[in-house]
């Protein structure tokens, strides 16, 4: 399991290859990996945003996200779980967050990524600050429940 | 006994700073530390709160050497 906050720009399909291989353990015993990447828009309720800044509770985000995962894995028998997260200035199309499970079989890569993708949502201290086009700043109030 | 006290995000930015220290004689809640800490305002609706970096409710009680944290409702992902 490896949870990194990164307050540079990732490359999400990277970071998975790297994870893949240095997990040499896992090799052959995973059949399925769900992979949830989150990558910043340029527009958000019908304003045009021209970048954002994530801020975040160095130590409670961690403590949180590994409670998140211990979770999923009660429920689900997964084998490997990734949960990489930027903070800081970031622009439009920049990853902000990749969620990676590996599992012996697809539905369980599938729950338990969502269950961990959801979870973060509402419970991981993160806070996100949109700079708009037109200069104004707005703090975010409050995330969408993600199906509207 | 001493807390610390710690603000995120908009919460951060409305009150001004971003920590407090504080000095409590008696058993302390959450909804204390933040009266203690901000007299002159009501917690705002939605805000949260974390004991050593767990989630909290306001009637849970603090100890000597807790980090206290207020914050808003968490947007990331």
């Amino acid at each position: 399991m490896n949870i990194k906050i990164s307050a540079e720009p990732f490359d999400p399909w990277r970071e998975i290859q790297a994870h893949q291989h240095s997990a040499k353990e896992m090799a052959g015993k995973f059949g399925a990996t769900n992979i949830f990447i989150g990558t910043m828009r340029d527009f958000n309720e019908g304003d045009d945003v021209k970048g954002m800044m994530l801020e975040y509770y160095p130590g409670m985000t961690e403590k949180q996200l590994e409670k998140i995962i211990a979770e999923a894995l009660r429920q689900w028998p997964v084998i490997d779980a990734l949960v990489v997260h930027r903070v800081g200035d970031i622009l439009p199309n920049e990853p902000i967050v990749l969620v990676a499970v590996w599992t012996s079989h697809r539905g369980d890569a599938f729950d338990a990524s969502r269950y961990i993708m959801e979870a973060l949502k509402s419970r991981a201290p993160f806070w996100k600050k949109e700079l708009l086009k037109s200069q104004a700043e707005r703090w975010l109030v409050k995330n969408t429940d993600g199906y509207l | 006994m001493s807390i610390k006290v710690r603000y995120f995000a908009s919460l951060k930015e409305s009150i001004g700073r971003s920590e407090d220290h504080l000095e409590f004689a008696n058993l302390a809640t959450v909804g204390d530390v933040w009266r203690c800490a901000n007299p002159n305002k009501a917690l705002p609706d939605n805000i949260l709160a974390a004991v050593n970096m767990d989630y909290v409710e306001l009637n849970g009680t603090v100890k000597d050497g807790d980090e206290v944290a207020f914050f808003p409702p968490v947007t990331g992902g």
